[in-house]
């Protein structure tokens, strides 16, 4: 059984009166209570705990990262802000500083493989297994004074008028002056306190993933990398049989985690079963060679945001109340980058700073709480937000997902396969494959332009 | 297929802390019937939980649940009751 919540601690006697407001509770038990133990909750409770505050860590699962499962990749250089020598201090797996995007095909691909030196100087990307990262981030919590409370679901907020005051789970309550919400893409802490609504399938996209054992001189000789270096794969096209989405495989240090990314909506329409499509891109002529001879270590699956940018059109506070990471919307594809973790964090550092601001002014309203909102949009997680914020629309055009992969092939074969009929100029080459694709022109300058400036 | 077995087989690599007794999900069947989510959540759940019987009822392995969410997110207003398991239980990923 989980330990219940009811733990002895001391109560703070605190919080200072609000004006126009009956005071409903002196008590606390925490000064912050962060549920969910993911990136972002783990961020904002060690940044809280480290500038003296009581925050309490509540994690359904047994042991913090258990629950807990992302594609992969990291973009990490905020975590450099929280914990100084991350990348090597953390259980992180490799550097990645290869990057390669391909366009699958049935029976062809056409890849851009870009390698960059620069990438490992300063580490800008590193490959993830969140049951291990997370871990590392709850210790790294505890050891800064958080009490990390595992393996307990928190079941609802206590709202006492407008003012969140602290959540309940089971028969157990617990009280603080703010409450965080990190309690990730389906929050439904969020939506049973009215501020997310149902989300539409065509936000949404489901995960699904295998992690394939490999010797690490396998990886080394396979994906062509040296030491802690990584690369990592994105995959668009027949990967997905035509579902929008994508393909991924990202090098760890002794195994490839491996998978699809479905959107709900059209994995809907399509009539496919995702575990189906997962096979067929694992079984894929482009794919099997890459992760031969594995073992399989884990499947797993993870719901995961499509169109962030609408998501978090919604409230991020409520008097006493904070969202961030997925919880409140924090994740980007941009078609060539997926993000989520370094939104997380930055959204936490974010809510942290203001929440300390809160508990030093002992002032817990609404407009307190909106500094959050107001610091968060002057960081990279408000600006990429707005940034991308037509990336969503752009990446549900339909030719993305068959026609252009098949029409770049085209191209490349006519350069490549000479079969004694004279050649063309590569112009020739272009035009000839662009009229056999049956694409229109107009939809290509459409998209072209819509990609350059929405990606 | 992949040469990594079957659903089922690749979820028994997988660690589990199973709530005996207390599934966390439950099919309401004549809406899932009627709105034919039933039919839909049988093939987007990608741990294959949940399975259309031989008299068209949709029944639930909740021991086999990845805890994604997916089946809330596509079906139909009234047609499913789905939400975490007791904390502490469910999947346990050891990789992620």
């Amino acid at each position: 059984m989980p330990p219940g919540l009811a733990l002895g601690r001391h109560r703070v006697v605190g919080g200072a009166a609000r004006d126009g407001r009956v005071e409903m509770s002196q008590e606390v038990d925490f000064d912050v209570i962060v549920v969910g133990g993911g990136v972002a909750g783990a961020v904002c409770a060690y940044r809280l705990a480290e500038a003296g505050h009581e925050v309490v860590l509540i994690e359904r699962g047994a042991e913090p990262g258990s629950k807990n499962l992302s594609g992969g990749v990291f973009y990490c250089r905020v975590m450099e802000q929280v914990f100084p020598g991350f990348v090597d201090e953390a259980p992180v797996e490799r550097r990645v500083t290869r990057n390669v995007l391909s366009f699958l095909n049935a029976s062809s691909h056409v890849n851009i493989d870009y390698w960059d030196a620069r990438l490992a100087e300063p580490v800008n990307a590193v490959t993830v297994l969140r049951a291990r990262l997370d871990a590392w981030l709850a210790s790294r919590c505890e050891a800064a004074g958080v009490m990390v409370m595992p393996g307990v679901r928190v079941d609802e907020l206590i709202v006492e008028g407008e003012q969140c005051v602290g959540v309940r789970a089971g028969d157990d309550e617990l009280r603080a002056h703010v409450v965080v919400e990190a309690d990730g893409v389906n929050s439904f802490l969020a939506q049973n306190a009215g501020i997310r609504a149902k989300e539409p399938p065509k936000h949404l996209a489901v995960g699904v993933k295998s992690v394939i054992g490999l010797p690490r001189t396998v990886i080394e000789d396979r994906f062509h990398v040296i030491g802690s270096d990584g690369v990592a794969y994105a995959f668009v096209g027949d990967c997905t049989q035509a579902v929008a989405g994508g393909g991924f495989l990202y090098t760890n240090l002794e195994s490839v985690s491996v998978g699809v990314v479905l959107r709900l909506d059209d994995l809907a329409t399509k009539g496919l079963t995702a575990s189906d499509v997962h096979d067929h891109f694992l079984a894929h002529p482009a794919v099997a060679p890459l992760i031969d001879g594995g073992e399989l270590l884990e499947y797993g699956c993870h719901l995961t945001i499509e169109d962030g940018p609408t998501m978090v059109a919604h409230d991020l506070t409520r008097p006493g109340l904070v969202l961030i990471g997925d919880a409140a919307g924090f994740t980007l594809n941009t078609g060539l980058t997926i993000r989520g973790m370094d939104l997380a964090a930055g959204s936490a550092i974010a809510a942290a700073d203001a929440i300390g601001a809160a508990l030093a002014a002992g002032d817990y309203s609404q407009q307190a709480m909106d500094a959050y909102p107001a610091a968060l949009a002057a960081t990279f997680v408000g600006a990429d937000m707005k940034t991308y914020a037509r990336a969503p629309a752009f990446l549900e055009v339909p030719r993305m997902y068959r026609d252009y992969g098949l029409l770049l092939a085209d191209v490349f074969h006519g350069i490549y396969d000479l079969d004694l009929t004279p050649r063309r100029h590569l112009l020739g080459t272009a035009t000839r494959a662009f009229k056999g694709s049956g694409l229109k022109l107009r939809h290509v300058v459409r998209d072209g332009w819509a990609a350059v400036r929405a990606l | 297929m992949t040469g990594f077995g079957s659903v089922p087989d690749r979820l028994a690599r997988n660690t589990y802390a199973l709530d005996d007794g207390q599934s966390h999900i439950e099919v309401h069947q004549e809406v899932a019937r009627a709105t034919g989510t039933g039919k839909l959540l049988v093939r987007i759940c990608p741990a294959h939980v949940y399975t259309e019987e031989a008299d068209g009822t949709i029944t639930a392995a909740y021991a086999a649940c990845l805890e994604c969410g997916t089946c809330l997110a596509v079906a139909a207003p009234g047609s499913l009751m789905w939400h975490y398991p007791r904390g502490g239980f469910g999947v346990a990923y050891r990789e992620g």
